[in-house]
């Protein structure tokens, strides 16, 4: 990237993380079904589980929830008419993209860390190092599913993205092992959720929740994440660049 | 400032929406660029403004070529689309802001340009003011000021003032003339025969992709016709197919 387009990513994450903290309410939206989970559910799965098993699954959960549903900010965008409205300055579009998609990583860092307070009061015990390791891969994790959700809203029809990113999240969560350990699923199950990327990522924050900082598990999560995040990067800048987008 | 040769749209769907125009804008003219709905006038426009890439044809704007360097024509031109581009929810001066600092200006110089381009409008006190609370002709004028924060040399307005009423159309005329008055030359879409009458030095008429004819405003009423019938002899049809004859 150019210092040009460094400096035009830094000016579109400022500007939209402006907008992000300013609209609060629009903040919490997403980090309140993962807080019902929390609150509802954590303390009967604390009963056989214990917390720094969930916590990180909730996390996960509010990935897809926030980040995986940026797409939304993008159509508000597209049809205000602001995106073309950028696309005619000479700013580089993968900037345009990437701002943007920072601006949600941020966000979701936001929630994350509003979700593991709220976790340690109800008896999570995971050591701050490992809290914080775990923040690096949300991080990652936030910048591809935003990515991917923006070219997802700029590809399908306006009126099919909501219904359509809203059932895709579901089996995304089921199949990471968010709620329930994959451990506990039959072989097929456990088999298919293999293919998830949210799993390895997922098992990556329990082992580091856990105290485990450097093992196969961590490393593969981190591998997984690192490689996902550069292919949904890919294709939200191809479909940034398109003609129609 | 603009010459096309055979500048030509055919979309991937084979809808072939301009099939070769050709243009030519001297520096410092306000041109008119009219047609019926669906002539073509548009894509031709998003063409020029680097939007859509031409299918056929080439184009020279502003002194550059556009198929070969369309970033430095992004860094001259200015566009104002049909839509607008102003952020429902977010104040309009942060946004002018942003959008004069992505043309390179450091945040101070791109400040003290959004002052003077909203002073020049009639815009002042309004920054902190979200797009959806200006009124229409407010909101067309915050479209214009974002075409213009860099101060381009060609200025491109689709159809700036349909759904103005008229003393805003009034008020939007005098900014344009006075633009001509500051060496901006202007390409403008309009619905309106009036108001390229009243503002065109010259006009161009595009029917079914190709100009079929251009002349100043009193060569094209010549034989005592007006511009309607004018129009309606070149096209066969009456610019507004909406309003009944």
């Amino acid at each position: 990237m150019s210092a040009a387009a460094i400096r035009e990513t830094w000016l579109v994450f400022h500007h939209t993380t402006r907008i992000s903290l300013r609209h609060k309410v629009g903040l919490l939206v997403a980090a309140v079904q993962p807080l019902f989970f929390l609150v509802l559910f954590g303390p009967i799965f604390a009963t056989f589980g214990d917390w720094e098993t969930l916590v990180p699954g909730l996390i996960v959960q509010l990935g897809l929830l926030s980040a995986g549903l940026a797409g939304f900010g993008i159509v508000f965008d597209w049809r205000s008419g602001v995106l073309e409205r950028q696309r005619v300055t000479p700013a580089s579009r993968l900037a345009l993209l990437l701002g943007r998609v920072l601006n949600n990583a941020f966000t979701l860092v936001i929630q994350t860390v509003l979700l593991v307070a709220a976790a340690y009061a109800l008896g999570l015990r995971a050591p701050l190092a490992g809290v914080l390791a775990a923040m690096v891969l949300v991080v990652v994790l936030g910048v591809s599913l935003a990515a991917l959700s923006y070219a997802a809203a700029l590809t399908l029809d306006e009126y099919l993205f909501a219904p359509v990113m809203t059932t895709a999240v579901v089996p995304l969560m089921l199949l990471s092992g968010a709620f329930l350990p994959m451990s506990m699923a039959p072989g097929w199950l456990e088999a298919l959720s293999r293919v998830s990327p949210f799993r390895h990522v997922l098992e990556a924050m329990r082992e580091l929740f856990a105290g485990h900082y450097w093992n196969a598990t961590v490393a593969t999560g981190l591998a997984v994440v690192v490689v996902f995040t550069a292919v949904s990067l890919v294709i939200g800048a191809r479909v940034f660049h398109r003609e129609n987008a | 400032m603009l010459t096309t040769k055979g500048l030509g749209k055919t979309f991937k769907s084979g809808v072939e929406a301009v099939r070769g125009v050709d243009l030519h804008v001297d520096e410092g003219e306000i041109v008119g660029f009219l047609g019926p709905n669906g002539a073509g006038k548009t894509t031709t426009m998003r063409m020029l403004t680097t939007l859509l890439t031409p299918t056929s044809g080439s184009a020279t704007v502003a002194g550059h070529d556009l198929l070969t360097d369309p970033r430095a024509i992004r860094r001259r031109v200015g566009y104002v689309s049909q839509h607008g581009g102003l952020s429902p929810a977010s104040p309009a001066g942060e946004e002018l802001e942003l959008h004069a600092m992505l043309y390179g200006l450091p945040r101070p110089a791109a400040r003290a340009r959004v002052a003077e381009v909203l002073a020049r409008l009639e815009l002042t006190g309004l920054e902190s003011t979200p797009g959806a609370a200006l009124s229409g002709g407010q909101q067309r004028r915050f479209d214009i000021a974002f075409g213009l924060v860099h101060d381009p040399v060609l200025l491109f307005l689709d159809e700036p003032t349909t759904g103005l009423d008229p003393q805003s159309r009034a008020n939007l005329w005098s900014h344009v003339r006075a633009l001509r008055e500051g060496g901006t030359t202007v390409f403008l879409t309009t619905h309106y025969l009036d108001e390229a009458d009243a503002l065109c030095d010259r006009i161009v008429i595009i029917d079914h992709g190709v100009v079929a004819a251009e002349g100043t405003p009193s060569q094209l009423k010549s034989g005592g016709r007006t511009l309607d019938q004018a129009f309606l002899d070149i096209t066969g049809r009456s610019l507004r197919e909406e309003v009944p004859a």
